[in-house]
């Protein structure tokens, strides 16, 4: 466990710094979570007045749990990313030499994920809260809706570290990126639910994301609606990707 | 001279026809993005001012505008290219004129660019978008959606020869994204209920693009947006095709 422990915190500390000390990758994963946010809650905030249209907190609360649960999911991607690059340079071949515990390797890139996800996260409610975002909920609700999102940024994580780790190229980037971004804008990110239309609506009704988003923006506004069925999802699909990773991670160690 | 632009344009087709990667997401994402939001924002239709019935007919103007987004990025990539691997060099050591390089490289572009405005109408109308614009409208939509995306490719072009860097190329396309997003793609302006947004997006000329486009399929001819669809276009083009020519002389010089 010492030695799990001491791989993971040296992956994650590389991985962070490596992220701190280069805009190029500092700067993407921190501006387009509050331009979507600007975008969104700021282009469409007209769509709260859309009748059937009855969140509490108000459009820029609803479009807030949005962006915050889409940035915690893209910081795993972007881990996926910095994974992938590691294998194209032939650091991580180096690193299953070295590191007695090689699964401390994929829990280290996901504590790097979630270092990514707190700063965007403060960053996003800074902003959310100078923009007047409402929030009806207590503390407890926000550190619900807080632990909601670290746990989508590690099921994000595994789930890209899992692909770069079996495809172990850059070039893999769309094969991360898509089912991702799918998942996330084929869930109710506009409107509620049963304000959805056609397919989408069919897709999102089945989409997991879609009782996880809709937990977070009950959590902002305070109401009381049961957030076990969320959590228990959100649990179940890092369970079912950290597998993913860990089959990956052996598949890596095969090839070499 | 026309037989030197005709073998840049088949050039620059085969080249982007050859990878599946730069013909694909270019057509492919928009419709995505577009069926996502029609069913998403469906419900904002139903705002008193609303200018159409559907959202669908509201939301086809914006593949027009995400494919040329797409046709710059390929337009300054592929030049960018060039220029690391020395096909430039190589190129200005023979007969080869500068204009016939250009045009025959934004040709080959325009190509690509008018088969994604062919397959964005087609699919616009195998899912039952209006278009009152009527048989007339349909040259008159292709033709603004090859302007838009001349315009965005003489963009990418220039950044593609004075940077000689593909990656700077990539680098300039998230801010083509946020004009685009920045912009009333998603609602009209008068109904974006946020001044700031509002005022951004009324002179962000993205809007007038897009306004250009939608109004063939809301309205039919409605002659002030089409008359600053296509100035806007044709400044941007003929600025940007410009910009690029100045920056290919510099690049040619240096070599």
């Amino acid at each position: 466990m010492r030695r799990f422990a001491q791989v993971a915190g040296a992956v994650a500390w590389r991985s962070i710094h490596n992220v701190a000390t280069n805009p190029a990758f500092l700067l993407p994963s921190i501006i387009f979570p509050m331009f979507f946010f600007v975008a969104f809650a700021g282009g469409l905030s007209n769509v709260g007045n859309v009748p059937g249209f009855d969140f509490p907190s108000g459009y820029t609360a609803f479009q807030f749990v949005f962006v915050l649960l889409q940035a915690s999911a893209f910081g795993g991607v972007f881990t996926g990313f910095g994974i992938a690059a590691d294998f194209e340079r032939g650091f991580t071949r180096r690193l299953f030499l070295a590191a007695p515990s090689r699964t401390g390797i994929i829990a280290g890139y996901a504590l790097s994920a979630w270092a990514r996800a707190t700063v965007v996260g403060v960053l996003l409610f800074v902003v959310g809260l100078a923009t007047g975002m409402q929030v009806g909920g207590d503390g407890v609700d926000i550190v619900g809706l807080i632990l909601l999102a670290y746990l989508v940024s590690l099921a994000a994580t595994l789930f890209a570290a899992g692909v770069a780790m079996r495809l172990r190229t850059l070039q893999a980037g769309p094969a991360m990126q898509m089912p991702v971004f799918l998942v996330l804008f084929l869930a109710p990110v506009y409107v509620p639910l049963d304000l959805l239309a056609g397919w989408v609506h069919g897709v999102a009704t089945v989409n997991p994301f879609t009782p996880l988003i809709e937990s977070g923006r009950d959590f902002i506004s305070g109401s009381a609606a049961p957030a076990a069925g969320a959590f228990a999802i959100a649990v179940a699909l890092v369970a079912a990707f950290a597998w993913w990773a860990v089959r990956g991670l052996r598949r890596a160690e095969a090839a070499g | 001279m026309i037989e030197q632009i005709l073998e840049m344009a088949r050039r620059s087709v085969l080249q982007t026809l050859r990878q599946p990667a730069l013909v694909i997401p270019p057509v492919i994402f928009p419709l995505v993005m577009m069926a996502i939001n029609t069913g998403g924002l469906d419900a904002a239709s139903n705002l008193p001012g609303f200018p159409a019935d559907s959202y669908l007919d509201f939301a086809i103007a914006v593949p027009f505008i995400q494919g040329s987004l797409f046709a710059c990025v390929n337009a300054g990539s592929a030049l960018a290219r060039d220029v690391e691997s020395g096909f430039m060099k190589r190129l200005a050591m023979t007969p080869m004129q500068r204009a016939a390089l250009l045009v025959g490289h934004l040709g080959g572009v325009m190509l690509v660019a008018l088969a994604s405005a062919v397959i964005y109408l087609v699919v616009g109308f195998a899912v039952g978008m209006d278009f009152p614009a009527g048989a007339l409208g349909v040259p008159a939509i292709l033709l603004l959606a090859l302007l838009v995306a001349l315009a965005f490719a003489g963009l990418g072009a220039f950044v593609g020869l004075r940077s000689g860097s593909g990656e700077a190329v990539q680098g300039f396309f998230p801010l083509f994204f946020v004009l685009l997003f920045l912009s009333s793609m998603s609602l009209p302006r008068p109904l974006i209920e946020q001044d700031w947004f509002r005022f951004i997006a009324t002179y962000n000329p993205v809007s007038y693009l897009i306004e250009g486009i939608r109004s063939f399929i809301i309205t039919g001819w409605d002659a002030e947006a089409l008359a600053l669809a296509f100035g806007i276009a044709i400044v941007i083009a003929v600025g940007g095709v410009a910009a690029a020519a100045s920056a290919l002389r510099t690049r040619l010089v240096r070599t």
